[in-house]
C-alpha cells in the first residue's frame, strides 16, 4: 500500500524544473485554459445525467428538459430503488464481485510464483498463454461457451436453482477468473521477480515448504500490487456488461450493470428514471476510484509500464 | 493464518530432509506446485481457449442448438459463404469494425496521448484534471450508453435542445435512430471513454520517462514538437506498442455501449459490429451456432493479429534474458 503511494508520490514530485522565473508564462495560461475547458466538456455528459435525474418528470415534461430546474428532488432515485427492486441486483453483483476478486487474486498469485520463482521450460509459454487469452474479445467464445454452461450440471445450492452453469452465479465468477487471471498474472510475475531470491532461499535454507515460502514470504511483499488489482477488478468485474448480459437466461439474476439493460422501458419509462437508475449503478464505482484513486491508476499502469 | 499454515506444513512436508542437507524440491512441493499452476491454468484453458478451438470447429456446421450434440450437421465452408456472399449484415459490421477503429486511432487516441503529454508538465490542478477527465472509464459502458442517451435524445437531448433540432416535421436529428449518423454518434460517446484511458496509460508512461533527456533537447534548441517527435516518442516505444494495441482491441470488443444505444435486442441499422451480430446469434430468436461461430472465427483471425504481435513482442525479451 505505501509503497504504491510512494512510487506514485515519487513519480509525481519529479524534480521539477527549477522555477528561476515566478513571471507566468503565456504558455502555461493557454495550457491552463484548454486543460480547464478539456476537463470541464468531459464532465459536461456526467452533470447532464445528474441534473435530468434529479428533476421531477412534471417539471421536465412542462418546461423541457433544457430549462432551468423548478426544484431538485432525489424522488427518482426513490422510484427507480424501488420500483425496479435494485437492491436485489446490487447484491447479485456483490455475490459476483467479491467471490471473483478473490479467487483471480489468489490464482494469479499462484501462477505468478511459479513462473517468477522458478526456472521451468513452461514458464515463458504459460505466460504467453495467460496473456494472449485475456486479450481476447470474449464474443469470439461466447457462443461454444453459452453450449458448453448449457451442457453442464450443477447442484441446485451451486446454480441458484437453475440446475445448470447457465444461470448461476458460480459460471459468471468463473468465466471473471479465467478471464481476468490473464493480466493480473502478468502484473503480479513482474512484481514478483523484483522480489529478491535471497529472500526465498533465505527461507528453504530454514527448511520452508513451497506453499509456506508463498504465504508467508511472497504474498505479504506483494501487497501494494494486490491493492492496485483488486481496485481494478473490482471496478471491471462490477462494470461488466456482457458475460452477465448473455450468461443470464431472466433479469432476475443479472448483476446490476447488465441488469438496467432490460429495466429500460420496463420500469424506467422516462429520462428522468433512466439517468437516476443508470447513475446509482456508476455510484460504488465512482466512490471507489475517488476513494482509492492511486491504487487504480497504478493498477492500471503496472501492467502498462512494463511491456 | 495459524490453521493454514500448520496445513501447508502438513501438505508439504518437512523441507529439509533427514540428512539436514536442504533438498530443492520435496515430493509435497512439487504437488503444491503441480496444483498452484495446475488449476489456474486448467480453468483458464478450458473457458478461454478450449471454446475458441471450438468455435473453429463449429463454424463448419449447422445447428440450431435445441437437440443434442448428435444433431450437429457438418456443412464445410458453407456458413463463410453465407457469411461473404449473402448476409446483408457482414460486411456492413466489417466496415463498422474498421470505421470504429480508424476512428479510434486517428481522435481520441492521439487526443488523449497529447492530454497525457501537457498534463506531465508538474502544473497546478494537474490531479483535478486528470480526476475529471477520467471519470468516464470508471464508469461501465452500459452507463456511459445510457448517459449518453440522455444526451442523444431527439426530443429532450442536451444536444438537439441547444442545436433547436427537437422539432419533429421543421428540423429534426434522430442522432442515434439515424442509420447514417448513429455510427458517428456513438463513436463520439465512446471516444469520451477512450481519450481518457489512453491518457491515463500515456501518462504512467511519461513518469518512467527521464526529463533530462528533453531537457536536453530543448537546450540544443528543438521545439517541443521536435523534441517530443524525436525524443519522447521514441523513447516511449513499449507504451506506444501497448497504446496501438489496446486501441485495437478495444475496437474489435466494442460491445456494451452499442448494445446499450441501440436499445431491444442490440441491434439497429448502422450500428452492426462483429461482436453485436454473434450476440445476437445467441439473444436473439434464431440460434444459429454454426454461423456464430463463424463470425467468431472472423473476429478471432483479426484479433490475433495484435494479440501475437503484442505477446511475442513483450516475452522476446524475457527469453533473451
Amino acid at each position: 500500500m505505501t509503497a504504491v503511494a510512494e512510487v506514485t508520490a515519487a513519480a509525481a514530485s519529479r524534480p521539477a524544473p527549477v522555477q528561476r522565473r515566478k513571471r507566468v508564462r503565456p504558455a502555461r495560461v493557454v495550457l491552463h485554459v484548454f486543460l480547464a475547458v478539456t476537463a470541464l466538456v468531459w464532465l459536461v455528459p456526467l452533470v447532464w445525467a445528474v441534473y435530468t435525474s434529479l428533476r421531477t418528470f412534471a417539471d421536465t415534461s412542462a418546461h423541457g428538459y433544457f430549462s432551468l430546474a423548478s426544484s431538485l428532488t432525489f424522488e427518482n432515485y426513490e422510484n427507480a430503488w424501488e420500483q425496479a427492486g435494485l437492491p436485489q441486483y446490487f447484491l447479485n453483483s456483490v455475490i459476483i464481485t467479491v467471490p471473483a476478486v478473490l479467487v483471480t487474486l489468489l490464482f494469479s498469485a499462484s501462477v505468478a510464483f511459479f513462473v517468477s520463482r522458478f526456472n521451468f521450460k513452461v514458464n515463458l509459454f504459460l505466460l504467453m498463454l495467460f496473456t494472449a487469452g485475456n486479450l481476447l474479445p470474449p464474443q469470439v467464445i461466447i457462443t461454444p461457451l453459452f453450449r458448453m454452461y448449457l451442457l453442464i450440471p450443477l447442484p441446485d445450492w451451486l446454480s441458484n436453482g437453475s440446475g445448470l452453469m447457465y444461470n448461476s452465479f458460480l459460471g459468471v465468477i468463473l468465466i471473471h477468473v479465467a478471464f481476468q487471471s490473464g493480466f493480473c498474472t502478468f502484473v503480479l510475475s513482474n512484481y514478483m521477480k523484483t522480489i529478491p531470491h535471497e529472500l526465498t532461499e533465505a527461507a528453504l535454507v530454514d527448511g520452508a515448504s513451497v506453499f509456506r515460502q508463498f504465504w508467508q514470504i511472497i504474498l505479504p511483499l506483494c501487497r501494494p500490487a494486490f491493492a492496485a488489482l483488486a481496485t481494478l477488478l473490482t471496478i471491471w468485474i462490477y462494470n461488466d456488461f456482457f458475460w452477465g448480459l448473455v450468461l443470464f437466461e431472466t433479469g432476475a439474476d443479472r448483476p446490476i450493470t447488465s441488469a438496467i439493460a432490460s429495466l429500460q422501458g420496463q420500469y424506467f419509462s422516462n429520462q428522468n428514471l433512466i439517468a437516476a437508475g443508470a447513475l446509482m449503478t456508476a455510484i460504488p464505482t465512482l466512490v471507489i476510484y475517488l476513494a482509492l484513486q492511486r491504487q487504480f491508476v497504478s493498477g492500471l499502469t503496472l501492467g502498462a509500464n512494463k511491456g | 493464518m495459524t490453521v493454514i499454515t500448520d496445513a501447508a506444513e502438513n501438505v508439504a512436508g518437512a523441507g529439509v530432509s533427514g540428512s539436514g542437507r536442504v533438498r530443492r524440491l520435496t515430493g509435497g512441493d512439487k504437488i503444491v506446485l503441480g496444483l498452484m499452476v495446475g488449476v489456474p491454468t486448467l480453468l483458464h484453458v478450458a473457458l478461454v481457449w478450449v471454446p475458441t478451438l471450438v468455435s473453429i470447429l463449429l463454424s463448419f456446421s449447422q445447428w440450431d442448438g435445441i437437440g443434442g450434440l448428435a444433431t450437429i450437421k457438418w456443412v464445410g465452408v458453407q456458413n463463410y459463404t453465407t457469411m461473404f456472399t449473402v448476409s446483408p449484415t457482414f460486411w456492413p459490421a466489417v466496415q463498422h469494425n474498421i470505421i470504429w477503429l480508424v476512428f479510434f486511432v486517428l481522435l481520441p487516441t492521439p487526443f488523449g496521448m497529447f492530454l497525457a503529454y501537457q498534463l506531465d508538465k508538474s502544473i497546478r490542478f494537474t490531479r483535478f484534471y486528470q480526476t475529471a477527465i477520467f471519470l468516464p472509464v470508471v464508469i461501465s459502458a452500459a452507463v456511459t450508453g445510457f448517459i449518453w442517451q440522455t444526451i442523444y435524445d431527439p426530443d429532450n437531448g442536451l444536444v438537439n435542445s441547444i442545436l433547436g433540432t427537437n422539432k419533429p416535421g421543421t428540423s429534426y436529428i434522430e442522432w442515434l435512430g439515424d442509420s447514417h449518423l448513429n455510427l458517428w454518434a456513438v463513436l463520439v460517446a465512446a471516444s469520451w471513454r477512450q481519450a481518457a484511458y489512453i491518457m491515463i496509460l500515456y501518462l504512467a508512461g511519461l513518469k518512467g520517462f527521464d526529463p533530462a533527456l528533453r531537457e536536453a533537447a530543448a537546450l540544443d534548441g528543438a521545439t517541443e514538437w521536435q523534441a517530443f517527435t524525436r525524443v519522447t516518442f521514441p523513447a516511449l516505444r513499449p507504451i506506444n506498442i501497448i497504446i496501438l494495441v489496446v486501441t485495437i482491441i478495444e475496437s474489435l470488443r466494442a460491445f456494451d455501449l452499442v448494445y446499450v444505444v441501440a436499445g431491444t435486442n442490440g441491434t439497429k441499422p448502422g450500428l452492426e459490429l462483429l461482436s453485436i451480430l454473434i450476440a445476437n446469434n445467441i439473444l436473439g430468436e434464431s440460434s444459429l451456432v454454426g454461423y456464430g461461430s463463424a463470425l467468431a472465427v472472423v473476429l478471432l483471425v483479426i484479433s490475433l493479429v495484435p494479440i501475437v504481435s503484442y505477446v511475442f513482442q513483450t516475452f522476446r525479451k524475457d527469453q533473451q534474458a
